[in-house]
């Protein structure tokens, strides 16, 4: 094929002219009528169906007609999905990975664990929003890192010669997850303080001082100091009780874990902590999310009997370590057929490689993940898993209106999204490497540098 | 995945290649002894002042010799596919003949078949080149990642261009194995970027092997890994030494050629006149100065489009061809010139932000590289999990190619991974399209490799069968993974298939 740079010229006025067209997004309190399109509720797909929403939420899903004053949006040929939700991620927490001054994700006070808490740092204005979202991506449970955590790009390029290490989290907890949208706009924090998160495994263990073993003492211990608090605040108060190895703050954020109000999610990859953790959250009464689970599929039986929901990615397949060394590509076909109800992660920590999040369902759906569960663990499972059941994730009356409408199957990389509304707001398809795309879709050789705006 | 099937079946094959292997590795050793005298032209002087065994790079130019020689392998017809030839045709309901480890013919549903061949349907399937990662670190980075095992970066000294990748290859990586499920055929296997010069890479033909030389790609030319950018000031600069910036960079890869043209001048002066000692083996010199004649082909870890176009000036002050810049983010940005200067560039689609130099990476790079007359536009991995899905990074490049408008079929996108790849590390001669002649690497795909559910159903290499997703007795399992946690067993309800 013969492509030149004259052709290039036309395409960057018709790019230009493409992004005139986005101008008049629908506002919230408008009716909106997706129709025709294939719809994948979440938990069912509807051929032609029709999606409603109003005030930022969804109104109505079937087959009926749009209702009278609609604005209709014809999605015939399309598929029509409820935007993904990113889990284990940091997005508005993390701009440049190696830039540790536009990193949020990463506590490292020394009389702070538990109670640090992400929502603080995230930044609306992110670069990366946008770039997640053209991924289909509308929502993202954001966590804090820690040694163990898929956060970041930990390549052998990138810490070559670093040596071994990179940064210690001071305690066993890594600090409070929060939920975000990814809409336009100053505030995206959806709700803060959602889950615990804690590295068990190697990860913890080199937190606690090197064993497992220690890891699991200093936890239970951690926790019986925690309780013992929660029963004798006034005491702690008057400088009445022994001495507590953590901060208040971190005894406070604790208590809801300890109670099993808030889950815990634990980052854990070998069947014999799985199993570990497991009995721990039995034993102690915690409300447990397992993520990693590399090696899930070989106590499958038992997450699933714990009722243990699990944050996995599907394309660990290697035996990166010893930790992992039954990963597989099948785990979450395993996980999911044996009944637990699993959320499928991006990659790299969910920042800036969000938006592979939808081809990681596909590849578990080519690796036996039927494609409603694969659908299901990008969209509702994690709604249903932090406890927001209902309110987003979900193309169903009530739930937030985030939905994205396809130029075909989402799972696939030839599909792109053509409009994405969040909390019934449409969204600009638009992002910063779309403007660096643009200004160099000539060439760059023209007469002026591509610095000048197009005149 | 790995499941029982390894107990007794695929014994027999991996204790054939093993006896293979070593077989042929001792008849090379005895044969390069005897007959590469090489270098004729300055043979009247050195005759007479032949150097101690090692001491001339000359005498023995192939000391770690290739000892591949392929998988049992037989006649084939695969009928009934869409083929991709890799060099920008597509047929439909195509017939691919591989005879005696080569292709022998492609065409459409006309095309004769030769008597003696194994007929293959492939019938609504889809059948591609095998796939070539040129910027793989399997074997020096492997599975598992430990203490001990990590032999990719010689982060000693700004210039290690004396080592060589292969002296640290593993090949019990386990992540050959899941490449080849992803279809790859073809690695070429670098150093790590802390260095201005890695040292040397190698390319190697993705079969099972105990040994690196059995997996070694015969007469594929070596390459050197450069490195660009915030790695090696950052790595050195770290330790208080130089680089520590863009600039120390800059002046070390010219130092080096500087060092590497007078080491060169010093042995064709010795070669010329066999007056006087001759010049002392060093072999950090003697990998540029392969650089300088042209036999070693420069893979440059760089980022920006800047920093490409210095890399490029350099070249010309003293007097060298850049073959390929990697993860090339930025190449966009400076797409008219690599073309000009037929640079490959080699990219990822999805990865960006992680650090400064990557932060300006865009997913419509590989297109807009691709878009002008004479480029030649590359997808790569640098990763152990990446690798095993080439086919999908390549995929999301074309979505962001159509995205922005650029008319782009598959059957030209193929070549980003196939015959762009081959050329990109110098063996487009005999492999990266199904061309009569070349190597038999092909890949028999369930769906559309664009699919992000097709799955590589056969992988051949050299026209043996290496890799079937049907067959557990085609599933090769590495050393390392024997008996440990999860061997043997079916992982849900899947037997078949890479881990």
């Amino acid at each position: 094929m013969t492509r030149n740079l004259s052709s290039l010229r036309t395409i960057v006025l018709g790019a230009v002219a493409a992004l005139g067209l986005a101008a008049a997004p629908a506002l919230a309190q408008d009716t909106v009528a997706v129709t025709g399109g294939r719809v994948l509720t979440g938990t069912s797909v509807i051929e032609n169906g029709t999606v409603v929403m109003r005030g930022g939420r969804i109104i109505s899903v079937g087959t009926g007609a749009a209702p009278a004053g609609a604005r209709v949006i014809d999605a015939t040929g399309q598929v029509v999905a409820p935007g993904f939700v990113a889990v284990d991620s940091g997005l508005g927490g993390s701009e440049v990975s190696s830039v540790s001054g536009t990193n949020d994700l990463r506590n490292a006070s020394n009389t702070l664990s538990a109670a640090f808490d992400v929502s603080y740092g995230l930044d609306p204005w992110s670069i990366t929003l946008p770039v997640a979202r053209l991924g289909g991506v509308t929502r993202a449970v954001v966590v804090p890192n820690h040694p163990g955590s898929s956060g970041g790009h930990y390549h052998e390029e990138d810490t070559a010669g670093a040596g071994e290490g990179g940064y210690h989290s001071p305690g066993l907890f890594a600090g409070q997850a929060a939920v975000i949208h990814l809409a336009e706009g100053a505030d995206i924090l959806v709700r803060p303080r959602v889950a615990m998160v804690a590295p068990f495994g190697e990860a913890g263990a080199g937190v606690a001082g090197g064993s497992r073993g220690g890891a699991m003492v200093l936890f239970r211990e951690t926790l019986a100091e925690v309780r013992l608090y929660a029963r004798n605040k006034a005491a702690y108060q008057r400088d009445d009780l022994r001495p507590l190895s953590l901060s208040r703050a971190d005894l406070e954020a604790l208590i809801p874990v300890a109670e099993g109000r808030m889950p815990l999610i634990i980052t854990v990859s070998r069947a014999a902590d799985i199993l570990q953790v497991l009995r721990l959250a039995e034993e102690e009464g915690l409300k447990v999310i397992l993520d990693g689970a590399e090696e899930g599929w070989l106590v499958a039986d038992q997450i699933a009997a714990a009722g243990v929901p699990v944050l996995l990615n599907p394309l660990a397949n290697l035996p990166g370590n010893f930790e992992r060394r039954a990963a597989r590509m099948q785990n979450a076909a395993a996980l999911n057929a044996a009944g637990v109800v699993i959320a499928i992660k991006g990659n790299e920590g969910s920042i800036h490689r969000a938006r592979e999040t939808r081809y990681n369902a596909g590849n578990a759906v080519s690796h036996g993940l039927p494609y409603e569960a694969a659908i299901a663990a990008i969209t509702v499972n994690p709604a249903r898993i932090f406890g927001m059941d209902g309110q987003f994730g979900e193309l169903r009356a009530g739930a937030a209106a985030d939905v994205v409408i396809w130029t075909g199957d989402p799972l696939e990389p030839l599909s792109q999204p053509v409009a994405i509304y969040i909390n019934g707001v449409e969204q600009p398809l638009e992002s910063r490497p779309f403007l660096l795309r643009d200004r160099y879709l000539g060439g760059g050789e023209g007469a002026r540098p591509p610095a000048y705006p197009a005149q | 995945m790995f499941t029982s099937r390894l107990r007794g079946s695929a014994s027999g094959p991996l204790a054939l290649i093993l006896a293979a292997t070593l077989g042929l590795s001792a008849c090379a050793t005895t044969g390069e002894g005897a007959s590469s005298d090489g270098n004729g032209d300055a043979a009247p002087a050195r005759e007479a002042k032949a150097l101690p065994t090692g001491m001339d790079a000359a005498t023995n130019p192939d000391p770690y010799p290739s000892t591949y020689r392929g998988l049992p392998r037989e006649n084939l017809a695969i009928v009934g596919a869409t083929v991709f030839t890799g060099d920008g045709r597509k047929i439909e309901n195509g017939v691919v003949i591989l005879t005696d480890g080569k292709v022998a013919a492609v065409g459409d549903a006309s095309t004769a078949l030769p008597a003696g061949h194994r007929v293959i349907n492939a019938e609504g399937r889809y059948v591609t080149p095998g796939i070539i990662d040129v910027h793989s670190h399997l074997g020096v980075y492997p599975s598992p990642g430990v203490q001990g095992m990590s032999d990719g970066n010689e982060a000693t000294n700004p210039n290690t261009a004396e080592v060589w990748a292969e002296h640290s290859v593993w090949p019990q990586d386990p992540g050959f194995n899941t490449a080849r499920a992803g279809g790859v055929t073809t690695l070429h296997i670098l150093p790590g970027s802390a260095n201005l010069f890695g040292g040397r890479g190698v390319t190697l033909r993705n079969v099972p092997s105990v040994t690196m030389q059995g997996m070694k790609f015969p007469d594929a030319p070596y390459t050197v890994k450069m490195a660009c950018g915030e790695n090696p000031s950052r790595v050195y600069g770290g330790r208080g030494r130089s680089p520590a910036t863009g600039m120390g960079n800059m002046a070390g890869y010219r130092a080096a050629f500087i060092a590497a043209q007078d080491y060169r001048q010093k042995w064709d002066k010795w070669r010329e006149t066999g007056e006087g000692s001759p010049p002392t083996r060093n072999l950090q010199h003697e990998t540029l100065v392969g650089v300088l004649d042209g036999s070693i082909l420069i893979q440059n870890h760089c980022y920006r489009g800047d920093e490409m176009a210095l890399m490029i000036d350099m070249s010309r002050e003293f007097g060298y061809r850049i073959t390929t810049f990697h993860h090339a983010t930025e190449a966009y940005k400076v797409a008219p010139l690599l073309a000009r200067e037929g640079i490959c560039a080699a990219m990822w689609t999805g990865w960006w932000g992680f650090k400064m130099e990557s932060l300006d990476a865009i997913e419509e790079n590989v297109a807009l590289v691709d878009a002008p007359e004479g480029s030649c536009a590359v997808v790569h991995s640098d990763d152990a999990e990446l690798i095993q899905r080439l086919n999908q990074e390549a995929a999301a490049a074309l979505a962001a190619g159509r995205r922005a408008g650029l008319d782009l079929t598959e059957e030209h996108a193929i070549g980003w991974i196939t015959l762009n790849a081959a050329r990109a590390i110098g063996i487009d001669d005999q492999t990266g399209s199904l061309t009569p002649g070349k190597r038999a690497d092909v890949v028999i795909w369930s769906a559309n490799p664009f699919s992000i559910y097709a799955r590589a159903d056969q992988v051949f290499v050299d026209g043996g069968l290496a890799f079937d997703r049907f067959d557990p007795t085609y599933q090769p399992v590495s050393d390392f993974e024997l008996g440990q946690p999860g061997y043997g067993q079916s992982t849900a309800g899947v037997r078949q298939g890479a881990r």
